[in-house]
């Protein structure tokens, strides 16, 4: 595995993978930095991680777009294969790479605050608080962008998928305020859901049963409560929703909370789609 | 060393590879060959833990590939169709790289890298980039990979395509260098290269294993179909006349060189090829007209393997192929009618 982390970290560096994402990011906290805590004079650091989170949405699936999907296209996966290393220690040892990648800029930006705290009163709990979550949430996108990148081997692909995911979840949250919260409108988009899961299945098994079969099951399962209990599909989009935005539960650290329970989903999201990155590998030898 | 077991793999409804069974011993060098889309990269792809088989088991020194893969991996090198090469990196990296995921560190690593580099000659090369290296060189730094972690066997899926001749005369002497020590596995469409490089010769068609056996073997199974090939200076209606005297020829073709000349192709009906030529020199001799050439003719490997990969082999477990493959060798049929390879 230290292998692998080794050879990706380089690799990184190689590429300007690394150079890239960090510049873009030091550079948006330092305009984010001057506009709210040099020019507002405002004493919360937390607002300019919070303002910065947007660019998340490019600078991931810069990130992670080559992770997987140029190993295919280089055909290196193959020796990735043959080597003695595990799919999870192939995954795990890239994973770790990319974030030390992503922590190298934020050791730089976590000096910020404390120059602040210099000049002026700054409440560094928060703070630092809330850069931890940044980095942890960062770490979940990351976990996302990746699996992304296992699905093809078409680096620009890879990219042009994770970007929409990850503005897709970045405004889920107001565009729950738009959607339908009555329990039919509720019930068909779970239907439509279930489908594109079936489609996923598909993709990953190569299996048109299985795909169907769990996409029908579980329609005619949604179809069946509704039937008997349409009340429990009120409002239950929206909610549902709110419940997956990551960037959501981010604003309560800058709010000045810190949020276990956002933590540990934070981390419940970066082990699954680490999981079905090892899914998706191993279905290569299984295609 | 190597045990392969009912090994099946279907994609869809297309068979890949179809109940391939074989034994490779210790401290050869096998020749795994056939015709494109025989199922040879994906016999060594399942060999190696690369890809999964529908059915059947793969052991590598005891080890199954699936139940114990780190163990199995430890004892394969594996050089895949497109080397696995990453392209910004040096071969000194590459080759570090590769060595650690083997479990190699600190001196034993680099002494290991000093070797294998030396071994594919890839001295003075190993701080360049990979993508700048001629593919000559992409190739040995691919074999320099498979070397690492001094592997008992040694898998190279086509090892010489597309390489300058002289490149593929290093390769092959490296390969031959490292049968002496390993069990060498290659797969190859090339037969010249099997024959000086090989000592023993599967041939796989339409996945399924066909012969097994020493490249010589292989030539003496088909020792049926000699004949001799010779030029007279006659006219065709005299050739044809001495040709039906003879009871040693069961059959025979004429061409016509640019020269004018007749060039025959004998088949012999029985004995060796030397009873025909001693019969064809006599008869003509009788009748003074000059031979000017006669050449017997053997069945070289290539006849071999276009037999057996083109047509049903007796004993040969090659039952059903009503399936078309899509890949089958256009190389056409021999006349087999006549029985006379024409060369």
């Amino acid at each position: 595995m230290m292998a692998v982390f080794r050879r990706e970290l380089s690799d990184c560096f190689h590429t300007l993978t690394a150079y890239i994402f960090g510049a873009f990011l030091l550079a948006f906290v330092g305009v984010g930095a001057m506009i709210y805590n040099i020019q507002q004079a405002v004493a919360n650091f937390e607002y300019v991680l919070s303002f910065v989170s947007l660019i998340f949405v490019v600078l991931v699936p810069v990130l992670t777009m080559r992770v997987i999907a140029e190993e295919r296209k280089q055909k290196t996966d193959q020796l990735l294969f043959s080597l003695p290393l595990t799919s999870t220690q192939v995954v795990v040892g890239k994973y770790m790479a990319l974030l030390v990648v992503y922590l190298l800029p934020l050791c730089i930006i976590s000096i910020y605050p404390w120059i602040f705290s210099q000049f002026g009163e700054v409440y560094l709990l928060t703070s630092y608080g809330s850069m931890a979550a940044f980095f942890i949430m960062g770490g979940a996108l990351i976990s996302i962008g990746m699996f992304l990148s296992s699905l093809t081997e078409n680096v620009g692909f890879a990219a042009g998928i994770g970007i929409p995911v990850i503005l897709f979840n970045y405004y889920s949250v107001s565009l729950a305020e738009h959607v339908s919260s009555s329990a039919f409108g509720s019930a068909a988009v779970l239907c439509i859901l279930w489908g594109l899961l079936g489609a996923v299945i598909r993709h990953l098994t190569k299996n048109e049963g299985l795909a169907y079969g769990v996409s029908l099951a579980l329609i005619a399962a949604t179809g069946a409560v509704y039937w008997m209990k349409p009340e429990i599909f009120e409002g239950l989009l929206p909610e549902l929703m709110r419940q997956l935005s990551l960037f959501e539960r981010f604003y309560t650290f800058v709010s000045g909370a810190f949020d276990l329970t956002s933590i540990v989903y934070y981390f419940t999201i970066i082990v699954f789609f680490l999981f079905l990155t090892v899914q998706s590998l191993e279905k290569r030898r299984y295609n | 060393m190597v045990t392969v077991e009912h090994l099946t793999k279907r994609y869809g409804t297309f068979t890949a590879v179809d109940d391939l069974s074989f034994k490779i011993e210790e401290g050869h060098v096998y020749g795994f060959l056939g015709p494109n889309g025989a199922g040879k990269s994906t016999t060594m792809n399942i060999m190696t833990g690369c890809l999964s088989a529908t059915e059947g088991q793969v052991k590598i020194d005891g080890y199954d590939i699936y139940e114990e893969p780190d163990k199995a991996k430890r004892r394969l090198g594996y050089l895949p169709e497109q080397p696995p090469l990453y392209m910004n990196e040096t071969p000194w990296e590459y080759l570090k790289f590769v060595g650690e995921a083997k479990g190699l560190r600190g001196r034993e690593l680099k002494s290991q890298m000093e070797a294998v580099i030396l071994q594919t000659r890839l001295e003075g090369m190993e701080h360049r980039l990979i993508a700048k290296l001629s593919k000559g060189y992409k190739q040995r730094v691919g074999i320099a990979q498979a070397l690492l972690g001094d592997p008992k066997i040694v898998i190279l899926d086509e090892p010489t395509v597309g390489l300058d001749p002289i490149q593929i005369i290093e390769i092959r002497d490296l390969i031959r260098q490292l049968g002496q020590e390993r069990t060498v596995i290659l797969s190859s469409h090339i037969l010249s290269e099997v024959q000086t490089i090989c000592e023993k010769v599967l041939i796989i068609a339409r996945g399924k294993l066909v012969a097994f056996d020493t490249p010589d073997n292989l030539e003496k199974l088909f020792q049926a179909s000699h004949g001799v090939s010779f030029v007279a200076e006659a006219k065709a209606e005299e050739i044809n006349e001495i040709l039906r005297e003879l009871d040693v020829i069961s059959d025979w073709r004429m061409e016509t060189m640019a020269d004018g000349r007749i060039r025959v192709d004998v088949q012999a009906a029985s004995g060796e090829a030397s009873d025909l030529s001693r019969s064809l020199f006599f008869a003509f001799s009788r009748k003074k007209k000059a031979l000017l050439e006669l050449t017997p003719k053997k069945a070289s490997l290539e006849d071999v393997f276009i037999e057996l990969t083109e047509t049903d082999v007796p004993g040969a477990d090659v039952a059903e192929h009503e399936s078309v493959d899509p890949f089958k060798n256009p190389a056409g049929s021999k006349s087999e009618e006549s029985g006379v390879a024409d060369r």
